[in-house]
């Protein structure tokens, strides 16, 4: 045991002497919270829009002020006939144009359906799949409450998400994401490199050849940035909440113990990689490819699932950070409990079992 | 001087013999063979180290040192052969083992962001030497390697040749029965190799038995004995002076030129 703790002290004074780690550990969570908080808002407020009405009844009309009046949308233009979108495009102002067909109002009454065409700039598909969203929502919103007990006449689909995030608030879903990323970063890449540098610098072997027992050499590794991403994890938990407002709705022993799971994932991948990797840019490059892009583009994070190709929703399914933010989602925002989100601490546990018994392996393996 | 280091060299080599062979050996190696795959890294090695000895292992790059260091050390599971090392078998009983050798890498494996006495309060925490022996010695050590005002200095800043002797103390801190050294001199300049050996003697003279692979020839004229190893096999195994007479060389370098004139 003291052998131990002799091992953990050694491992922060390594931590705490290096100023790029002390960056890495508590720079670039706050920055890239900020970041993703308020740099690469998603909000859209004012957003100009045109409108193509051919049937300009009193149904249009109103969806028309729905629309105007929902804060979002500001008029720039009315047109009057087709050959007028492609102009105002080209001018770049408007970002959405909306179409009503002819006999809307008609339509709807005798055959309980009309058709809305809504054309985004799509060069900014970011923006254009929010606008086309937001465009959703209030239709459906005024269609519903209008022909209440009625089959929806209009067609279109619905963004779950919106429920819970009225507002669309950008740093709601930015907050649990950031936490994945940074977790991950911190817990895998961090102690990939730092057993990989061992290697490097020929302590490793040193530490081999001495009485430490190879799990007291991985525990000592280990330990300290556990610590640390839990620290981090409540830098995020508490800024998201104090800065931006993000809520935690649910229990924090649930959160905590959420946290404290993914942790544990990261660490014995990191363990994984570090027992393939013979040197810190192996390492550091592994841990970059293999675990931040997915983490940034499969998990959900930036890109909703849903809007992904198959192949990848298939994909995003082997991806831990999916399950995690997922579940940090529920209880931060929903404030659901573990009955709702066992199957996803399910599939985390089994993920990071298996991640540990590989990586024991492999490194036991190394020893040889 | 360098006479003078000649005439200690010759006589601690018969003293050590005459002293040792009359003990048990404390490393016995019998057919000890390791393979990876199919491919055969020590082809049945058979030697024994007796307490005290400075043996010295010899080869070229891939001759199969390495391995066979990493197997006396517990590293690495024999394919087979016998093998004990301080009475403790080489299958079963590695972590014994572990307890009783110390060991020096050919990077000196300091860690160089934290300072020589954070060093060497690691190594001893490692080894579960407590604190009060831990500052006796450390002091002690400090005062020998004339390192007293760089306690509190990180070991990256420290020379080569001072990190190479503080790297060996540190080896032999917790006062193993074997210390093995797997090529302790590269890149450093003969001078400094000659102090470090200086260091080297003194601990064998504490009794520390002390295996060290080398592919330096001047090195080799220190031990006590040297195996000299050749694509997986031991050629030959002797004292250096025995080596010069059977193969008529002047010096090892001599030796090791017509051993592998030999094999061709």
């Amino acid at each position: 045991m003291n052998q131990l703790f002799g091992f953990v002290k050694k491992e922060f004074t390594h931590i705490f002497r290096d100023p790029r780690t002390m960056v890495i550990l508590f720079g670039i969570p706050i920055i890239q919270l900020m970041l993703f908080g308020y740099v690469i808002t998603t909000e859209i407020k004012d957003a100009r829009i045109a409108f193509l009405d051919h049937s300009n009844d009193n149904v249009t009309r109103e969806i028309k002020n729905k629309l105007l009046s929902s804060g979002y949308f500001r008029l720039d233009a009315n047109l009057i006939q087709e050959s007028e979108i492609d102009p105002i495009f080209k001018k770049g102002d408007v970002k959405q144009v909306v179409v009503f067909e002819r006999n809307f109002a008609q339509k709807l009454e005798r055959e309980g359906k009309a058709d809305i065409q809504v054309i985004a700039d799509a060069s900014d598909p970011n923006t254009a799949q929010m606008l086309y969203n937001y465009t959703n929502a209030i239709v459906q919103d005024y269609t519903k409450k209008k022909y209440a007990g009625f089959t929806i006449p209009v067609q279109i689909k619905s963004e779950v998400r919106m429920l819970y995030n009225e507002n669309m608030v950008g740093a709601f879903m930015y907050v649990p994401g950031t936490m994945a990323l940074i977790l991950m970063l911190i817990s895998a890449m961090m102690t990939s490199i730092t057993i990989a540098r061992e290697k490097e610098m020929g302590t490793m072997e040193i530490l081999l050849v001495s009485p430490l027992k190879a799990y007291q050499i991985v525990l000592g590794k280990v330990a300290p940035y556990l610590i640390l991403s839990i620290i981090d994890a409540c830098i995020v938990v508490f800024l998201g909440n104090t800065v931006f407002g993000v809520p935690i709705r649910g229990s924090l022993f649930v959160l905590a113990f959420l946290v404290i799971l993914y942790i544990t994932m990261a660490l014995s991948l990191g363990i994984l990689i570090s027992a393939v990797a013979n040197s810190q840019q192996v390492a550091m490059f592994i841990s970059g490819f293999a675990l931040m892009l997915p983490t940034m583009l499969l998990s959900g994070f930036i890109f909703p699932i849903k809007n992904m190709p198959e192949v990848l929703q298939i994909l995003s399914n082997f991806m831990p950070p999916r399950w995690f933010i997922d579940a940090i989602k529920q209880v931060m925002l929903k404030g659901n409990g573990l009955e709702y989100i066992w199957p996803n601490v399910l599939i985390l546990s089994a993920m990071t079992t298996l991640f540990l018994v590989l990586s024991i392996r492999k490194f036991k393996l190394r020893l040889e | 001087m360098a006479q003078n280091t000649k005439l200690t060299d010759s006589n601690h080599c018969q003293l050590s013999i005459v002293n040792c062979q009359l003990r048990a050996p404390i490393i016995e190696v019998k057919n000890l063979v390791k393979k990876f795959g199919r491919f055969v890294a020590d082809d049945h090695l058979t030697f024994d180290v007796y307490p005290g000895e400075i043996f010295g292992f010899l080869g070229a790059n891939g001759a199969g040192k390495t391995t066979a260091i990493r197997m006396i050390c517990g590293l690495l599971e024999p394919t087979s052969g016998e093998l004990k090392v301080a009475g403790f078998d080489g299958y079963h009983e590695r972590e014994k083992i572990k307890r009783n050798i110390g060991y020096m890498s050919q990077k000196f494996s300091l860690y160089e962001d934290l300072t020589v006495y954070e060093n060497i309060r690691l190594y001893a925490g490692i080894y579960g030497i407590s604190r009060k022996v831990r500052l006796e010695k450390t002091d002690e050590l400090l005062k020998k390697l004339n390192l007293e005002d760089s306690r509190d200095k990180l070991v990256g800043g420290l020379p080569l040749g001072w990190k190479q002797k503080l790297a060996f103390s540190l080896a032999v801190f917790h006062s193993p029965k074997v210390v093995f050294l797997d090529e302790p001199s590269g890149g450093v300049d003969p001078l400094t190799r000659r102090t470090f050996w200086d260091l080297i003697y003194e601990v064998a003279h504490q009794g520390i038995t002390i295996f060290v692979t080398t592919h330096y020839m001047d090195e080799a004229e220190y031990c006590d004995r040297v195996a000299i190893m050749s694509e997986g096999k031991i050629v030959a195994l002797d004292t250096p002076a025995a080596l010069k007479s059977e193969f008529q060389a002047d010096s090892m370098d001599g030796v090791f030129l017509k051993i592998a004139r030999n094999k061709e």
